[in-house]
């Protein structure tokens, strides 16, 4: 019974993506060699990117994952297409275990999720014509080849708001935005279930990022399309989800419905996180008090022991060191992972001094 | 008599390139008071960085030349001055900071040396003086353990950590202008809001006058007195603060501020958009630039450029149609005042949060 208040599984929906306990680390070498002859780790560095992440993505939804610079969402979000090799975890989609999959398998499943960057500048190759980029999944795929792939790039074009006309021009004849619209075509040829879109509208200047995120979501009633919408761009993300998920040093700590993070946040860093983002309103500006974090992220090599955030937060207590806070439904639907807060406390400025009632929930998910 | 600290008049700056001559900043003016804050806002191929660069006679030439215009700093035309004479006010009176630390610093040399090199530099200090001046520095932009960390080199400072070297190092001379150019485009949501709350607490501290240029509408909001938005290279709109946002008077601006996503509004509900791309500042269009992207644009627009329409004694706009886009806009202004909330109230940053901030 606990377990299943502790894990953040689907309400009722379709789970198309659902992925356990996910850990992506990267060994950064280091050590002497006796150190690795012996298998001693006593200078040995290894950068914990995403370490135990679980979460599920609803058919049809789209979850936004938001975090800092190093919190690993893009290498989650790169895990999940294995375009980086996880180190444990399951990636379980459309009932198939994406993590155990050959080479050759992963290639054939990619039909069904695909991504799309941040840079429209570097993730199109600069010798391909716009048409041989759109067409290149459907050729390598064996979906259509010749005059009818190129009907297909014309329609995606269409589809994304690019004319036609421009089928034969190459990605540096194109602004930002409309890279990004190529980009996006691409990802739509082989109309996927799935999207990973990772700091889409980032490098896009204010007017064309409004553009963009309009397309999105029309593209996704259009095509049906479930996405992982990926960026630190909060109000993005606010607008863009209907759940979000917080990550923090490579875990997740608060996942609720968009509304609910937004305006009741029940972590102390996600709280920190909204309140630091500039309102364009100087009569806000002007009245608001920020909650200025101390410091800056923590290296991922060495995270803090017990909760990552307790070296920057105000409510941190001994015990914040000791263990590693599970993510608990602390409201219905509202999952964070502090054990300072309890359902029968959510708001953390409420709390008594030096208590953790979320401690009981740690032996209860040790033991699951 | 002048009583502005910096003022800019009638600013042309052009760029020879293979597709023509392109006017990246095109008879611009705006007058900084001292003390004051003033916020460029602008999106790629604005001017809004040519602008400042202009001001450092950081233009490089070729491609790029002043073509006319002053720049007056402290009744002074800074494009009368030797590059000698600019070289002494550069840095001292004038300090510039930049999005990419990594562009001011150098990545081979200490933080303390950098630092020294500047007060020894331009006020004359002595080696001892010089250094103690680096490490209270440090500290005044809150980098902990200034003594200790002065020697560093770069590479061992995170984002933050160096942009907060870098304001330190613009600040040492007492400058009477700080150009900040997108100091936190760069940063992550926590490390940009310390470094805004830096700039506001040290501009208090020192009086120094800041212009801030940025792309970002809500960077602007909390710390600027007065705001001029740039397209194509020409000011479209120019007034207060408050004024900007509450009453826009060029439909460029309102566009802007519309095209922001409202944490308040449903998931799903369209954003509002301009059309169109940036404009391509090598091949604009004879009205005015804006008018291929604007919906209330017409024949008139695309055929004669559109004059400054002063709609109070500090707030002008570059339309035709100013008076009554403004007008429309107080309108609105009025009716988000009747019904009692402002758009803004209904905002989630409005929630309470003082009393978790300390």
């Amino acid at each position: 019974m606990l377990t299943e208040q502790i894990r953040p599984a689907g309400n009722g929906a379709e789970k198309l993506l659902d992925v356990r306990d996910l850990r992506v680390h990267f060994d950064l070498g280091g050590g002497t060699f006796w150190d690795r002859v012996a298998g001693g780790k006593a200078a040995r560095r290894i950068v914990k990117a995403v370490d135990g992440v679980t979460l599920a993505v609803r058919a049809g939804e789209t979850l936004g994952l938001v975090g800092e610079s190093g919190c690993g969402k893009s290498t989650f979000g790169r895990a999940i297409l294995r375009l980086v090799e996880p180190t444990g975890g399951q990636v379980v989609f459309r009932g198939r275990d994406l993590a155990r999959l050959s080479k050759e398998e992963m290639r054939r499943e990619r039909r069904h999720l695909q991504m799309i960057f941040q840079d429209p500048y570097a993730s199109l190759n600069p010798r391909m014509t716009v048409r041989d980029i759109i067409a290149e999944p459907l050729e390598t795929f064996g979906l259509a080849r010749g005059r009818e792939a190129d009907e297909r790039v014309r329609e995606l074009m269409r589809r994304v708001g690019l004319s036609p006309r421009f089928i034969k021009r190459y990605p540096h004849e194109f602004s930002g935005g409309q890279r990004q619209r190529i980009g996006i075509a691409r990802a739509l040829a082989l109309h996927p279930d799935l999207i990973v879109a990772d700091e889409p509208i980032s490098a896009l200047d204010v007017s064309i990022q409004a553009q963009i995120m309009n397309l999105l979501q029309r593209l996704q009633r259009e095509f049906k399309l479930t996405y992982l919408f990926i960026s630190h761009d909060l109000r993005a993300v606010r607008h863009m989800s209907d759940r979000i998920a917080v990550m923090y040093l490579g875990r997740i700590v608060e996942l609720a419905e968009a509304r609910a993070v937004y305006e009741e946040p029940l972590m102390p860093y996600t709280k920190a996180l909204i309140s630091a983002v500039p309102v364009p309103d100087p009569e806000i500006e002007a009245r608001r008090r920020r909650i200025v974090l101390e410091g800056d992220v923590p290296s991922p090599i060495n995270p803090p022991s017990g909760c990552r955030f307790r070296t920057r937060c105000p409510y941190a207590i001994a015990d914040c060191a000791a263990v590693v806070p599970p993510l608990v439904e602390i409201k219905p639907r509202h999952f964070a992972a502090c054990i300072r807060i309890s359902p029968e406390e959510p708001h953390i400025e409420r709390v008594a001094a030096s208590s953790a009632p979320g401690l009981k929930f740690v032996a209860a998910a040790n033991g699951a | 008599m002048n009583e502005a600290l910096l003022s800019v008049r009638n600013l042309r700056t052009y760029f020879d390139s293979e597709d023509g001559v392109v006017k990246a900043v095109d008879d611009v003016s705006f007058d900084l008071q001292r003390g004051e804050t003033l916020g460029i806002v602008g999106e790629s191929g604005s001017g809004k960085s040519v602008t400042n660069l202009s001001v450092m006679r950081l233009i490089p030439e070729p491609p790029g030349r002043i073509v006319s215009g002053e720049i007056l700093f402290n009744g002074q035309d800074l494009l009368t001055l030797t590059a000698d004479d600019m070289r002494r006010i550069r840095g001292k009176r004038i300090a510039m900071i930049f999005q990419d630390p990594m562009t001011s610093l150098n990545p081979f040399m200490r933080i303390s040396r950098q630092l020294m090199e500047i007060t020894e530099l331009h006020l004359g200090y002595s080696r001892a003086r010089a250094r103690a001046h680096a490490i209270e520095m440090l500290q005044r932009v809150g980098i902990p353990d200034a003594a200790a960390r002065v020697d560093s080199y770069p590479h061992e400072f995170s984002g933050g950590m160096r942009q907060r070297v870098m304001i330190a190092m613009a600040l040492s001379c007492e400058p009477e202008l700080l150009i900040a150019d997108e100091p936190t485009t760069a940063l992550d949501v926590t490390i940009q809001a310390q470094i805004l709350e830096l700039i506001k607490r040290l501009k208090e501290e020192t009086g120094t006058s800041v212009i801030l240029i940025t792309h970002d509408l809500g960077v602007v909001a909390g710390l600027t007195d007065h705001i001029i938005v740039m397209y194509a290279g020409k000011v479209f709109e120019r007034a207060p603060t408050r004024k900007l946002f509450t009453t826009p008077a060029n439909p460029y601006t309102k566009g802007l501020l519309r095209s922001v996503p409202d944490p308040a509004h449903e998931h799903g509900r369209e954003l509002y958009q301009i059309p169109g791309l940036p404009p391509d500042v090598a091949r604009l269009p004879p009205g005015c630039p804006f008018a291929p992207r604007c919906a209330r644009a017409e024949e008139l627009c695309r055929r004669e450029f559109p004059p400054l329409v002063q709609l109070a004694p500090d707030h002008y706009s570059l339309c035709h149609f100013a008076e009554a886009v403004y007008a429309e806009s107080l309108r609105e202004r009025d009716a988000r005042n009747q019904s009692g909330i402002g758009p803004a109230v209904k905002q989630g940053a409005e929630m309470d949060l003082s009393n978790e901030s300390r």
